[in-house]
């Protein structure tokens, strides 16, 4: 694929591309579903094709193809070096690059099962035995499960000399089950919703999961909500299980803290950030007890933000992003470090393929256990009167990241340390700075789950990207509960 | 951009290679350009061309798909063996319905369905769009920011794509279309304005337009005060009723109903919205886009969704509508036969109406005639980050932005702080005191309709946040 690069490369460089960058990426994706006892889906997929990105009078052009064929790569690159030309004729000032000493590299997902070579037979019995389990509990109208393998293989090359293969893998698993009664809908999912748990690992973590064994008893959690009281509105302390907090982190840390929003290139889809620059190592984002990293480093565990190089050829990197409550790092590209005074790029461009322009994504932006040991149930042990809410059921923040709503399929009041009931439609909502900095305790290590979140969009064409988010329960003082119910 | 000539003989090398009872190829893919620009820069500029073919193999009701983008023999033998392997293992889905040949697929029994034609969608002068004119599209733009001191942001993009569907009972369909799209965010200190229009015929954009409407929006929301979040009277600019209404819509579909996750499970041939409301699917519509044949390549039915506030009937692909008329909801669901509206086979969610068209009422009012008959309202021109609280009383909750006004005695009093809502649609739609001509409308939350811009009664906003 190397040859390939580099008739790009050339052709970039005579057409008086000032830098040019090629990848040529292969992809392959399984994916298997099921409903209510039947394969809902099965579906084999690979696509291959290769991308330019070039510079040329100091402003920026892309092009990509799927023909791989040397007329083909030679007339992308020369079409990438046009588009520079054309993006040249509205511009403030020359695109500027933060040095990067050329990687020479090789890279691969660390995995103990290949995903792909597990039958398909075996996945399909697997997906019924769960669908079986949960359409055994009386009350649920409807079943869903899912089973998801990715792989991309990328040859990166680029005008200054640097030569990355890397390999990704990815499996997900999840599954929901629906009770439809009355006048309501209640729903139960596991791992997590919007597709279960998501690592950058091979088959082993659906071992991990035990899915089966924890599938009647989600099922008997959506019906049983039916009975459940609705959640109460008011200011309560709340508790959040450690999937929709790593959400919570997501869109409330790891969507303003991406230097490309912040910069105003995002205003026009996905909006701008609170977080200016002026705020930086000066805001008070969280209590002293918020510790955010963004690491992308395999040391940092499997995550879908976990990666040897970014898609400009930085290697992976851990940046604090908020330390002992402070706010001190964005996530950043070879373009926008010096924005914020920095000489290397965070690495954390990336695309969702061949065919995409790799972008500023989170890479694995995780809130760091708590130092001391506390368990989950020494948590709730610990809480007067409050709300313990698990699974995310929807979710939405404005533009500039600063008010978000954020419901959960169940709840659990706590009084006295005990959980006394369940209770339905859980919600909670608040603004970014002022929730973090009500944050008074995180459980410590052996709750912290790296969670993945498959389906990121950003850009504009759109791009889905998976990120990583690891968390451990944590509490919240005086949030805002059940408004969203509020006639 | 491949032809359909040239898909026929992929499509024969692929009957070939396959040992399948049935087989099925499914082309998509063209080219496709977007130039994008902020802090009045382009600063992403890309062009792409890709093609997909996707086989289904279907082996004595055991079905599956495999992908690929390469067309060599070996990709092709390679993507035959996958859907053949795939779907080897599969149990045998007893609702598999034999695929259609041309004749079925043109209506339920075999009739061609009474339908208009649909227009030509393809325009020579949108498929030649370069990177230079986009640039100089973009600098138009950029200039009208420039006059009024503001900073643009968008995109403008153009492409030019094609669906087609082949199958082994010797049903062919081809559609090709053209599409450009312009859309603007103008930001000033404190404040913002937002633009967007897309067409198959670059001739019925307008730059300039845009951004001077754009621009005004960013001005005159400038300062925006802070008001109480309260049930205020709305004016929803169109796209802001395309975000929010456009939630609905997945749940028009008879796959739906027999999943009971539709909020109109049991609800159908009762009034849930008002007596102004009528909603059509209708793909020929001449402000509609896409292919007029669905994921089987059955030809897509105009279907009456709602009637004057009653909900009418859903939509099907074949297989549904057989497993409707078996299911206990049968004499409770209005019509029941396929319309063309299924996914590509197999899939999990049915069908759904993406041909949205509001009909126009017999008194429309501008946005400018709402705004000076409320006394007390708040003027919105998009939504944004809607997602569903409460699935069957349709309670969705989202933010207002990039314009966002206060509307005192029949007149905007400039920009207010931006409103968190918590909304059901069955609510909002049965408070609709007012609506527009529906026009071709597009935003962020969901697809491109044909919609009005209305003014609602009691719109609940819940929050306020900080800008």
């Amino acid at each position: 694929m190397k040859h390939i690069a580099n008739w790009a490369l050339d052709i970039a460089a005579l057409r008086g591309a000032s830098y040019a960058d090629v990848r040529v990426v292969a992809q392959r994706s399984r994916a298997l579903t099921t409903k209510n006892g039947k394969v809902g889906s099965a579906s084999d997929a690979e696509s291959v094709g290769m991308s330019v990105r070039a510079i040329a009078d100091g402003a920026w052009g892309f092009a990509a193809s799927s023909e791989l064929g040397r007329g083909a790569v030679e007339a992308t690159a020369a079409q990438a070096v046009e588009i520079a030309r054309a993006s040249a004729r509205v511009k403030q000032e020359d695109v500027r690059l933060a040095p990067e000493k050329p990687a020479v590299a090789e890279w691969s997902t660390p995995y103990k099962i290949d995903p792909f070579t597990v039958s398909v037979e075996k996945n399909i019995e697997l997906l019924l035995k769960i669908d079986a389990e949960l359409c055994s509990v009386a009350g649920i109208t409807l079943a869903e499960t899912n089973l998801n393998f990715n792989r991309e293989e990328q040859w990166f090359v680029s005008s200054e000399g640097a030569d990355i293969h890397q390999t990704k893998l990815s499996t997900g698993a999840g599954y929901a089950a629906y009770a439809f009664a009355g006048n309501e809908i209640q729903k139960r999912s596991f791992p997590n919703s919007y597709g279960g748990q998501w690592q950058n690992k091979g088959y082993e973590l659906i071992e991990e999961l035990k899915l089966v064994e924890n599938a009647r008893r989600i099922a008997e959690e959506a019906v049983a909500l039916h009975h459940a009281d609705q959640c109460p509105e008011g200011k309560f302390d709340i508790i959040l299980d450690s999937s929709q907090l790593g959400l919570q982190i997501h869109e409330s840390v790891g969507h303003p803290i991406e230097l490309d929003r912040v910069l105003g290139m995002e205003a026009n889809f996905a909006g701008t950030s609170f977080l200016t620059i002026d705020k930086l190592r000066k805001l008070r984002y969280g209590s002293e007890l918020v510790n955010v990293v963004a690491d992308a480093r395999q040391e940092h565990g499997p995550g879908l933000g976990t990666f040897g190089f970014d898609d400009e050829g930085v290697a992976a990197q851990c940046t604090p992003i908020i330390t002992n409550g402070l706010f001190t790092g964005y996530l950043s590209s070879r373009e926008t470090a010096h924005t914020i005074g920095e000489n290397r790029s965070g690495g954390t461009l990336r695309a969702e393929g061949w065919n995409r322009l790799p972008m500023i994504r989170m890479t694995n932006i995780s809130l760091l256990p708590g130092e001391k040991p506390l368990s989950l149930e020494q948590l709730i042990a610990g809480t007067d009167h409050g709300i313990l809410m698990q699974t995310n059921r929807s979710w939405s923040i404005d533009d500039k990241r600063y008010n978000f709503q954020f419901g959960c399929e169940i709840g659990w009041e706590i009084k006295n340390g005990k959980r006394v009931r369940m209770v339905k439609n859980p919600s909670y909502s608040g603004i970014t700075t002022e929730f973090w900095n009500a944050l008074d305790a995180i459980c410590s290590r052996e709750e912290w789950t790296l969670w993945g979140t498959p389906n990121c969009g950003k850009g504009q064409p759109q791009q889905v990207m998976g990120t990583g988010h690891g968390a451990a329960p944590s509490r919240f003082r005086g949030i805002k509960v059940g408004s969203a119910f509020k006639s | 951009m491949l032809t359909h000539e040239q898909a026929g003989e992929i499509f024969d090398r692929i009957k070939k290679l396959s040992s399948a009872d049935e087989v099925e190829v499914l082309f998509s893919g063209g080219r496709f350009a977007l130039t994008r620009f902020a802090n009045n820069t382009i600063h992403q500029n890309v062009a792409e061309e890709n093609h997909v073919v996707s086989v289904r193999s279907v082996f004595g009701g055991r079905t599956a798909r495999a992908f690929t983008n390469k067309f060599d023999e070996e990709s092709l033998r390679q993507v035959v063996r996958s859907a053949e392997s795939l779907a080897k293992v599969q149990h045998p889905d007893v609702d598999l319905l034999p695929m259609p040949d041309a004749r079925s697929a043109d209506g339920a029994d075999g009739t061609p369905v009474l339908t208009q034609v649909v227009p030509s969608r393809h325009f020579q002068q949108t498929a030649d769009i370069t990177p230079e004119l986009r640039a100089e599209g973009v600098s138009k733009i950029v200039g009208v920011a420039q006059k009024h001191k503001l900073t643009a942001a968008g995109v403008f993009s153009s492409a030019e794509s094609l669906e087609g569907i082949f199958n082994s009972r010797g049903l062919s369909r081809w559609h090709t279309q053209t599409s450009a799209e312009i859309s603007i965010t103008m930001l000033a200190a404190d404040s913002s304005g937002w633009q967007k229009a897309n067409s198959p015929d670059v001739a019925n954009l307008n730059p300039l337009a845009l951004a001077e409407v754009a621009a005004q929006k960013a001005l005159d929301s400038a300062r925006p005060r802070e008001i109480p979040a309260w049930k205020y009277t709305v004016i929803l600019e169109p796209a802001a009723v395309l975000d929010i209404v456009g939630f609905m819509f997945w749940d028009y579909s008879g796959m739906a109903i027999l999943d009971q996750r539709s909020f109109l499970t049991g609800r159908i041939g009762t009034k849930l919205f008002g007596n102004n409301i009528t909603i059509w699917d209708d793909v020929a519509h001449p402000l509609q886009t896409g292919s007029p044949f669905d994921g089987e390549g059955v030809q897509r039915q105009r279907v009456g969704l709602v009637e004057n506030g009653i909900v009418k009937r859903v939509v099907y692909a074949r297989a549904t509508a057989e497993r409707m008329k078996r299911s206990e909801h049968k004499n409770k669901v209005g019509p029941i036969e396929a319309t063309g509206h299924g996914f590509a086979l197999p899939n999990e969610m049915g069908e759904m109406p993406l041909n949205i068209v509001f009909a126009p009422v017999g008194d429309p009012q501008t946005v400018e005639q709402m705004i000076a008959s409320t006394e007390h309202g708040v003027l919105v021109t998009r939504l944004w980050y809607i997602r569903e609280v409460e699935p069957f009383e349709k309670m969705l909750t989202g933010m207002t932005r990039d314009g966002t006004f206060l509307v005192e005695n029949g007149r905007v009093q400039g920009g207010v702080r931006n409103f968190r809502f918590n909304e059901s649609l069955i609510h909002m739609l049965s408070k609709v005191e007012a609506m527009s001509t529906p026009v071709r409308s597009c935003g962020e939350e969901s697809f491109d309709m044909v919609v009005p811009a209305m003014k609602v009664k009691e719109f609940n906003f819940t929050e306020v946040t900080k800008f």
